[in-house]
């Protein structure tokens, strides 16, 4: 029986611009079902951290409960963590945001822990625009408790006890999008490719950023009925376009062709190239990006890639105008100023 | 890539990189496991069957399965694999009731085994169970050849020798000693059914100097004075002593001249350190006696005065290397060295002798004057007369010889059968999962960082006192099980079976050392540049699946596989299995 993953790593593994290699970012040995999607999604985490330099203690990952949520023990072993209550991970978030904005806020969830018992969070926290991403390891089952239909789940989508699922299913991308989110994207566990770009591009977004990746169920919802398998995501998945990241510090090399990407700069000076595969969508067009969600969801498709993004957001800590200091590092000194500018405001107040 | 055939044995066995580089293929992690298991007779009779000798290579062998062992690609140091086999031997409880049985009835067939060294005694070992009648000659007055004559009793104690010969002579065969053979004529006279020659190469090579000729008493051939020595005519050398060379014989010539006298004994040699021929570990235990190496010194003249032999004059080199590697050693012009001396030790090289053999019964001899064997067969021009050993292709090791041994031996059961000796029989093979639950497997697949052990020394003074008495102790048990756990398990092969695989990447994402890659297939070149981790390592095969439902195809670098079973552990449909793949040489004892 394997409780820890070996020590020894492969002698020639690459190491990054803070001189570390993969094993850096790496957590502890999953527990989860052998052959789950979520265990591809923290190795996409680990290696998007680590080429994207980000130094370990830079990062808080917070969870709140499923499957999903038990992820962050299995990624960033050397970075802050938090497995809060069901459903309520961003206002444990918030908090923390608020008082250190300088860290990188990862929020990982479930589908139920956010269409179902988080879903009034899920909202809010997308109103704020919190600076922070949010991944959603979508199985559309409840896993934790033997696999029902989640809300996330299709309509006729059946899972291994084969009956089909009548009732509607939430979008996260769409509802997202209504909500005003400034960052959608959705991806597939299996295609790691389109994953890692996606949430280093989500990681230097300023503002709340989603990533709704399907992550199939091998043990609940792995069934030939089903549309959240492998097989069938495989098979049904189309992409937006291929989205190539380019971080601040690295020289742009690959040669790419005039008028076939857009480039976009983002907040932190990293580049962002898309080729645009689906006619149809503007993805920085918020109609334009929820037409395109609903003409796939009539196919029976399921859209993939970057479906919106907001170049000019502006997240929580501009709108409240805060302080560029971290709150957790302003003192009594700073905090309360004494009576001499209590006086002086309560004379102007006069 | 075409899709890894693993029908073929050699493709799992090439992962057991140990058991692929031991000329014999003993399965090295089969008897480690066995060692772990404290079952330190089967080790040692798994052992046995393969390799003929294990208390004597336990403690002699040149080891190629060490540089080529897995854990000095992952960590630093390879598993004492050579000591963990002397393990076993000093463990083993009385083994003699397992030993083959020897059929009273004889098969009607005699074979003739010219010298009784490791290649001769192992052709003895195969053939006599299956009812040959055998004939030994040797000229010394006891079985094991150079193991006996050339490796001295602080490395190799006489009662570990004589216990392996002695299950071998004790299988009914009929040795002569102290007879020299001088004409292969004559032994085919006598009607053999076939011959098989393993002489070893007993010349040893000497050095003419100018001065040579009177310092004759003082200057002596290596291999003779250790023969000399281990047959107790010498037992005293001069309290200065010069040693020639930088091989193993020179390593246990001058450890020898420090047991009986020698005071200030030196090794010099022509190449640099680096160069020497030695073993590294047979070098460490040279210095460890307090014997210096001086490297780069040619020897070129031997200085005698009033008759006596004074000492030697070195010249001083430097090697330098040519674009191919070559070496040429250049004169720094610096005056030549002087190095007192009372005797001097020649040990630069040794090789094959065969006035005996004479040169029209059918079997040719190339421009070195060495027989043309065929190196599959060991079958010579004359198709009743096999070389083995040494004396088939130059000088080798004892495993060496062993490897000959066992297919000498077949070829001679071919030849007396009536079949053709080309047909070699295939080996025999096992593949079977190694699986007993969910995450439970039959072998310990936990791996850890953990640095090679250490064998004991026994006190240095008292070894240097006694020429008789061991210098390595061995590991004790508790060691030998902590060095056994060091074993990667490669033998414990990661099995795929593409129709199950569903691409969910589990085993990409927990593979530790990140062996594994799904992508389109391409040819092997470029198909390296394009995995989860660099694969230069070209002497490592990659396993290639045939196509899968998305097009594209399993790539496995084999060269920092683990074995941790981790994969088989993640995948969820069984496309991953450890299955345990035990290859058995095609000896005609297994």
């Amino acid at each position: 029986m394997s409780y820890q993953i070996p020590k020894f790593r492969h002698p020639e593994l690459p190491v990054n611009e803070l001189g570390y290699t993969r094993a850096a970012y790496e957590g502890a040995i999953s527990t989860l079902c052998a052959g789950c999607g979520h265990d591809s999604i923290s190795g996409a985490i680990v290696r998007a951290c680590h080429e994207l330099s980000i130094e370990p203690h830079k990062i808080a990952k917070l969870s709140g409960i499923g499957c999903s949520s038990k992820t962050p023990t299995y990624f960033l072993g050397n970075s802050h963590g938090f497995n809060s209550v069901h459903g309520r991970m961003p206002s444990v978030v918030t908090g923390a945001a608020m008082a250190n904005r300088e860290l990188l806020y990862l929020g990982v969830s479930g589908d139920g822990d956010t269409a179902s018992i988080g879903m009034g969070q899920f909202a809010h926290v997308i109103r704020r625009n919190l600076n922070m991403v949010y991944i959603v390891m979508n199985n559309g089952c409840y896993g934790l408790t033997k696999g029902q239909d989640s809300a996330t789940a299709d309509e006729g989508s059946a899972s291994k006890k084969g009956d089909a699922n009548p009732f509607s299913a939430i979008d996260l991308c769409g509802a997202a999008l209504q909500l005003g989110a400034t960052f959608v994207a959705r991806s597939f566990s299996g295609d790691k490719e389109q994953l890692i770009p996606l949430i280093k591009a989500a990681m230097s977004h300023r503002g709340f950023a989603l990533i709704d990746v399907i992550s199939p169920c091998v043990t609940f919802n792995n069934t030939p009925a089903s549309t959240k398998s492998y097989e069938f995501v495989r098979e049904h998945a189309e992409a937006t376009g291929t989205v190539d990241f380019v971080p601040m510090r690295k020289e742009i090399t690959t040669r790419y062709t005039a008028g076939a990407a857009h480039e976009v700069t983002m907040h932190d000076g990293s580049v962002l190239h898309l080729y645009k595969d689906a006619d149809k969508l503007d993805p920085f067009d918020r109609r334009s990006a929820m037409l395109a969600l609903m003409d796939h969801q009539n196919d029976g498709t399921v859209l993939t890639g970057l479906i919106y993004l907001d170049k000019d957001s502006r997240d929580l800590h501009e709108v409240l105008e805060t302080t560029q200091r971290p709150l957790n590092q302003l003192d009594e000194t700073d905090l309360c100023p004494g009576n001499r500018m209590l006086m002086n405001i309560n004379a102007s107040l006069r | 890539m075409k899709p890894t055939d693993t029908s073929n044995p050699e493709y799992f066995h090439k992962v057991v990189d140990c058991q692929y580089a031991c000329p014999a293929h003993t399965p090295v992690p089969e008897y480690i496991r066995l060692i772990a298991a404290q079952r330190y007779s089967d080790a040692y009779m798994i052992n046995w069957y393969s390799n003929v000798f294990p208390g004597v290579l336990g403690r002699t062998c040149d080891r190629p399965c060490e540089p080529a062992c897995r854990r000095v690609r992952v960590e630093s140091e390879p598993v004492a694999i050579c000591r963990l086999k002397r393990v076993a031997a000093d463990n083993k409880d009385d083994i003699r009731s397992r030993l083959p049985e020897i059929p009273q009835k004889k098969n009607g067939k005699r074979i003739a085994l010219i010298g009784a060294g490791p290649a001769s005694l192992t052709v003895a070992r195969d053939l006599a169970p299956l009812g040959y009648s055998i004939d030994i000659y040797d000229n010394q007055f006891a079985g094991g050849g150079m193991m006996r004559s050339q490796i001295p009793s602080f490395r190799l104690p006489i009662g570990v020798l004589d216990e392996e010969v002695n299950y071998i002579l004790d299988m009914g065969v009929n040795a002569t000693f102290d007879v020299q053979v001088d004409s292969l004529r004559d032994i085919l006279a006598k009607d053999y059914d076939a011959v098989f020659i393993g002489t070893g190469a007993p010349r040893g090579k000497g050095l003419n100097l100018p001065g040579l000729e009177d310092a004759r008493d003082h200057v002596h051939l290596g291999i003779d004075w250790l023969a000399s020595v281990a047959f107790e005519h010498t037992n005293r050398i001069g309290k200065r002593v010069l040693v020639l060379g930088g091989g193993n014989t020179a390593m246990d010539c001058c450890r020898t001249s420090k047991r009986l006298g020698g005071d200030d004994v030196r090794v010099v040699v022509r190449s640099p350190f680096e160069d020497m021929k030695a073993s590294p570990w047979e070098k460490e235990d040279a210095m460890h006696e307090g014997i210096p190496i001086y490297n780069n010194h040619v020897p070129r003249e031997i200085v005698v005065e009033g008759g006596a032999l004074k000492g030697m004059l070195f010249e001083k080199v430097e090697a330098h290397y040519d674009e191919d590697g070559k070496r040429s050693l250049v004169p720094t012009g610096e005056d030549l060295v002087f190095m007192e001396a009372d005797d001097v030790l020649m040990a630069i090289g040794q090789e094959n002798a065969f006035p005996w053999i004479e040169r029209d019964l059918g079997i040719e001899f190339d421009q070195w004057d060495m027989p043309v064997v065929d190196r599959v067969t060991f079958q010579s021009g004359n198709p009743r007369v096999f070389f083995g050993g040494d004396a088939a292709f130059g000088p080798e090791n004892i495993i060496t010889a062993v490897a000959h041994g066992h297919q000498a031996a077949i070829s001679i059961d071919l030849l007396c059968r009536g079949e053709s000796v080309a047909q070699r029989p295939a080996p025999r093979t096992n593949l079977a999962s190694q699986k007993m639950g969910v995450h439970e497997w039959t072998y310990d697949n936990a791996v850890a960082p953990d640095p090679r052990y250490l064998v004991p020394l026994a006190p240095l003074d008292k070894t240097l006192a006694d020429r008789k008495m061991e210098v390595e102790l061995g590991f004790d048990q508790d060691t030998g099980y902590k060095e056994a756990e060091r074993c990667l398990n490669c033998d414990v092969q990661t099995v795929f079976e593409e129709l199950r695989c569903i691409e969910c990447d589990a085993c990409v994402d927990i593979c530790p050392t990140d062996c594994i890659t799904f992508a389109a297939n391409g040819e092997e070149d470029e198909l390296r540049t394009r995995l989860s981790a660099p694969a230069g390592n070209l002497a490592q095969d990659l396993y290639v699946s045939d196509s899968l439902p998305t097009q594209r195809v399993m790539v496995k670098d084999e060269n920092v596989c683990l074995h941790c079973g981790l994969c088989a552990e993640r995948c969820p449909t069984g496309a991953w299995d450890m299955q345990k793949f035990l290859y058995n040489v095609n000896g005609t004892l297994a």
